[in-house]
């Protein structure tokens, strides 16, 4: 490893912080006097541009990453699907930076836009990390990022609040995180996700076996609060309900990718161990010792803990949803049973690309419907000063164009065809029954599936009030223009990407090593 | 040719969206002259297919690497119901003529729900239908939810919740199915070929059987067919029972039962003389007729009778699906196309010629208005549709049901007995629904019903005239000339029943 290194492969990163630098000085230099509208453009254009560079290096890199000097351990990874998460990251985070445009909730935007850059280089490293350290850094990076963001709207208790609740929750969980990789370590004597999992699946990890499962649970927990998964979900209702909306649209759908993303890399490694060929991180990992592994120390606990995470999400959050009148909480549950669906995917998982393209396809997709859904509530939310059921009634007189995309975002994450949102569930849940045959997860699905039908009536609850039920107000709700072009073009994606459902699996699949 | 059909609804429905308010008169014209072209279409490409098996319209791969393709066929089953579809929707644009409310959205809604019911008709690929299949739920929803009327918002909620409980149950197998097989492709041949392990057929089938089965109204998921048809608003209803419902029976046709044949073998023991799912079906069949019409029977707002009439027809439906031979299928298919003629004529008939004029659906309410003198034109129509929906002979449900019991007594004489039961109830509701509504000689004075009082019910208009005309004609016609569906039909459920068609 040297330096010439260390800079090509985190070049992505480098751009954002670049990007961050740059927003904070402009914001704070040459405009301090300007008007607020232009600082908040000039900020999230800055930004937007940040993120395209960013993007930009993603797709230049190729598959390889970083490794430790004098040995094959992994560092970072890059290219390959690791690329598709960053990638992910990145448009996501451009999104929700054209939502700010339309808010008001501060004066300090430069600041905003630059916390949000940091976050994101949070998100893309854990979405290449292949090292414990890594991943703490990154996730820590991206958490302490996303309180900040959580608690901007500085006049608002609300948002004190959700933000207060958001960092106790979080602090627990990075502790629980931190034990639990401080036991894979001492039983593995390595950082590296790889080696950990070869000691895990050998003879260290027989003899450890009880203290390997208690670092399994905690590391599941850790990561469970970062995924808002069943029982470690009780942050999330709060936190979208009082950060201010492009943070929550934010915190809903980047940090899901990145979080994701750092679950595949380990249900990766986790496999991995089985199979010398594989190379799915882009680079090739020295297995000299895989072979049959003694004891299957990691991947039944791990799979085991994720099922029950899985099963609780999909229950509790679809069934908690019904009852809410608050549509950010309504959003929150909802976001915590596509949580639950997506742990399906990861608790079945299987070393062929299929199943990590399966699930990122459905975090893409989600995390684009679910900015599209804050952006419609973020401006209802400005024309009537509330997120309740009621403030939606008659929107479709009030703003045709921003209910008929709040009917299409909604239905997609339903689940109806043919919108993406259907194809995203349909395509991991036949993959879980292609990759795993059995009961078990068949009985998984169907519960799933069941589900998604009672997740029907919370989602038509939103959308009863938008066309069914008589107007209060009939005063119509004015957007920005490019909040509305904005929100116009994640409708139109989600349609078009509902209609051609290959069009992104195919994206997803090019960048699979094994094809 | 008949792809069309598809694209024109849809796109159609998307024109609707996009019409400035207010121009209601535009919007209907427009509503009629693409449900027209795609009757025209339907009965285009039914001529070009007499005597022709299936046909690939358009074979394009969707998403290859699951082996789903966009495949758009048509067969003797086909063409039939795409040819009702065509005519229940040219009849329920006429019959919603009156809508001022919103006009341009109900018949984006409207054509939308359409396209979906076309596109399942022509869907020869599993999840190309299951697509289809979904996207008519949520039009259905907003139908009833916006333009209905008594209790609206509680019974379009819980047919979009009924009608989603089916397909997830119909997706369930569907996965299951597509991970068993191992099949490289979603077409239904390709995956009728496939072979599933029987033990895997005996529980996918009635899953999804009854998912599919729960949308055709069988006892004891038919509760949201009565309330959806009361709540819906005229064209919706029609829609409802006369192609939504079929879409439901379609499926079990088409999906259940072509795809998971041995589903329907015996379980080798048998318990009260069930002794396989067919029995079992066909038991919830024959109770939904009869159920249906003692039911009918005992209704006091005049569209629950045609509600629970719809039941008890769709139970000769799915009695006929289950008797496994060709005469008796060949029946359910004819009774559907039938049953989708005249549910939508009784509808229209009662939700629109009627409640329109006298804003009351209660029979002892209508009794007091003599209707048979104030509307002949309703009272004459309602006899026709009657007479035609008890199953007299000259018109389509006789031709329809005949074949039905005819085949349930080739496999067991008991249902055609206990089905013939249903028949003669349901004589005695219609007779008491017409007597009620119209032909009652009770003397009220208007004192007794304030509300419905003996203002001018208003001239019949044009569009009703033509609706009815054009159901009854149908009826007719297919009741006098049945040959002119059987030739088409006969050949396709042969294909159908000796093994997934071909």
């Amino acid at each position: 490893m040297n330096y010439a290194d260390l800079f090509r492969v985190t070049l992505p990163e480098f751009a954002l912080e670049i990007a961050a630098l740059l927003v904070l000085v402009v914001d704070l230099a040459f405009l301090r006097k300007a008007a607020y509208k232009l600082r908040i453009v000039v900020a999230a254009l800055l930004g937007v541009a940040g993120c395209a560079a960013a993007a930009w290096a993603v797709l230049q890199q190729g598959s390889g990453g970083l490794s430790f000097p004098a040995s094959h351990e992994l560092l970072l990874a890059t290219g390959g699907f690791t690329a598709v998460a960053q990638t992910g990251i990145l448009t996501l985070t451009a999104l929700t930076l054209f939502l700010l445009i339309d808010s008001e909730f501060t004066r300090h935007v430069g600041e905003y836009v630059a916390v949000v850059l940091m976050a994101a280089s949070g998100g893309l490293l854990i979405a290449g990390a292949q090292d414990l350290l890594l991943i703490f850094i990154g996730l820590e990076l991206l958490s302490l990022g996303l309180y900040i963001l959580t608690a901007f709207a500085k006049s608002s208790g609300k948002s004190a609040e959700a933000a207060m609740k958001y960092y106790l929750f979080g602090g627990m969980s990075a502790a629980f995180l931190l034990f639990g990789f401080s036991y894979l370590y001492g039983i593995s004597g390595s950082t590296n996700l790889h080696q950990i999992l070869l000691a895990a699946n050998g003879i260290r990890g027989q003899q450890a076996a009880p203290l390997l499962y208690v670092a399994i649970v905690l590391i599941a927990a850790g990561l469970g609060f970062k995924v808002a998964a069943v029982p470690f979900h009780l942050w999330a209702p709060d936190t979208y309900e009082g950060a201010p909306a492009p943070a929550a649209a934010f915190i809903a759908s980047v940090s899901k990718v990145a979080s994701f993303a750092l679950l595949i890399s380990i249900c990766t490694a986790a496999l991995h161990v089985f199979d010398r060929s594989a190379s799915f991180v882009g680079a090739t990992v020295q297995l000299s010792t895989a072979t049959q592994p003694v004891f299957p120390g990691f991947r039944v606990p791990w799979s085991l803990v994720l099922t029950l995470f899985a099963a609780g999400s999909m229950a509790l959050g679809n069934l908690a949803a019904l009852v809410q009148i608050s549509v950010r909480r309504l959003l929150a549950y909802s976001a915590i049973a596509h949580a639950g669906y997506i742990l399906l995917g990861l608790a079945f998982f299987s070393y062929s690309p299929r199943s990590a393209g399966a699930v990122l396809y459905y975090v893409l997709t989600y995390g684009l419907t679910t900015i599209g859904a804050f952006g419609v509530v973020a401006v209802v939310e400005r024309a009537t000063g509330s997120d309740r059921l009621d403030a939606f009634l008659g929107l479709h007189k009030r703003s045709p164009l921003l209910a008929a995309v709040l009917l299409v975002l909604f239905l997609s994450l339903a689940g109806i065809p043919p919108l993406v949102g259907f194809w995203a569930k349909f395509n991991l849940f036949a993959t879980v029954l292609g990759v795993s045959a059995g009961p078990v997860p068949f009985a998984l699905v169907a519960l799933a599936v069941g589900l998604s039908a009672v997740s029907l009536y919370y989602y038509l609850q939103v959308l009863k009030r938008a066309y069914v039920m008589p107007a209060v107000d009939e005063t119509p709700i004015k957007a920005h223009p490019v909040t509305l072009a904005v929100l116009v073009l994640i409708a139109a994606a989600v349609v078009a990407l509902g209609c051609f459902p290959a069009l992104l699996g195919n994206w997803i699949g090019s960048f699979s090593p094994m094809m | 040719m008949l792809a069309w059909t598809i694209y024109l609804s849809f796109a159609g429905a998307l024109v609707q969206a996009l019409l400035p308010k207010g121009r209601n008169a535009l919007a209907r014209w427009l509503a009629l002259a693409v449900a027209v072209a795609g009757l025209v279409l339907a009965v285009g490409g039914f001529a070009a297919g007499m005597g022709q098996g299936r046909m690939v319209i358009v074979d394009l791969p969707w998403v290859p690497a699951m082996g789903i393709h966009y495949l758009l066929a048509a067969d003797g089953i086909s063409r039939v119901l795409v040819l009702l579809t065509g005519l229940a929707a040219v009849a329920g644009v006429l019959f919603s003529w009156n809508i001022e409310l919103r006009t341009n959205e109900f018949f984006a809604f409207f054509l939308a729900l359409i396209g979906g019911v076309y596109g399942v008709f022509l869907s020869f690929d599993l999840f190309l239908l299951f697509v289809f299949y979904e996207i008519a739920i949520v039009p259905k929803y907003f139908l009833i939810s916006i333009w209905g009327s008594t209790r609206r918002e509680y019974a379009a909620m819980k047919l979009a919740l009924y009608s989603f409980v089916g397909s997830s149950m119909v997706l369930i197998g569907l996965l299951a199915a597509y991970a068993t097989s191992g099949s490289h492709s979603t077409g239904l041949i390709a995956l009728a070929h496939a072979s599933l392990p029987v033990s895997f057929q005996m529980w996918a089938f009635p899953l999804v059987f009854t998912g599919f089965a729960i949308l055709a109204g069988m006892w004891p998921f038919h509760t949201w067919a009565p309330t959806g048809h009361v709540a819906a608003p005229t064209g919706a209803s029609m829609l409802l029972a006369g192609v939504v419902m079929k879409l439901g029976a379609y499926g079990c046709l088409r999906v259940a039962m072509s795809l998971f044949p041995r589903g329907l073998d015996p379980w080798g023991f048998s318990y009260i003389g069930i002794g396989s799912w067919r029995d079992v079906f066909a038991v919830l069949a024959v109770i939904g007729i009869v159920y249906g019409a003692l039911v009918a029977l005992v209704q006091t707002d005049f569209k629950f009778v045609i509600g629970y009439s719809s039941v008890s027809h769709m139970g000769f439906v799915l009695l006929g699906l289950m008797t496994l031979n060709q005469i008796g299928v060949t029946g359910a298919v004819m009774q559907m196309f039938s049953h989708g003629i005249l549910a939508g004529l009784l509808f229209a008939i009662v939700g629109r010629i009627v409640y329109e004029r006298t804003h009351t659906r209660q029979l002892a309410e209508l009794e007091a208005l003599h209707l048979s003198r104030r509307l002949p034109f309703a009272a004459w129509a309602f006899v026709i549709a009657g007479m035609a929906s008890m199953g007299l002979p000259g018109f389509s449900g006789f031709v329809a049901e005949l074949q039905v019991l005819v085949g349930a007594w080739k496999v067991q004489p008991w249902w055609t007995a206990a089905a013939g039961v249903g028949i003669v109830v349901g004589v005695a509701y219609t007779w008491r629904a017409l007597q009620k509504a119209f032909f009652s000689d009770v003397r009220v004075t208007p004192d007794d019903h304030p509300r419905t009082g003996w203002h001018d019910l208003g001239a019949i208009t044009w569009p009703e005239y033509t609706g009815v005309a054009l159901l009854v004609g149908v009826s007719l016609f297919v009741g006098l000339y049945p040959r002119i569906l059987l030739d088409t039909i006969e050949p396709a459920v042969k294909a159908l029943l000796a093994g997934g068609g071909q």
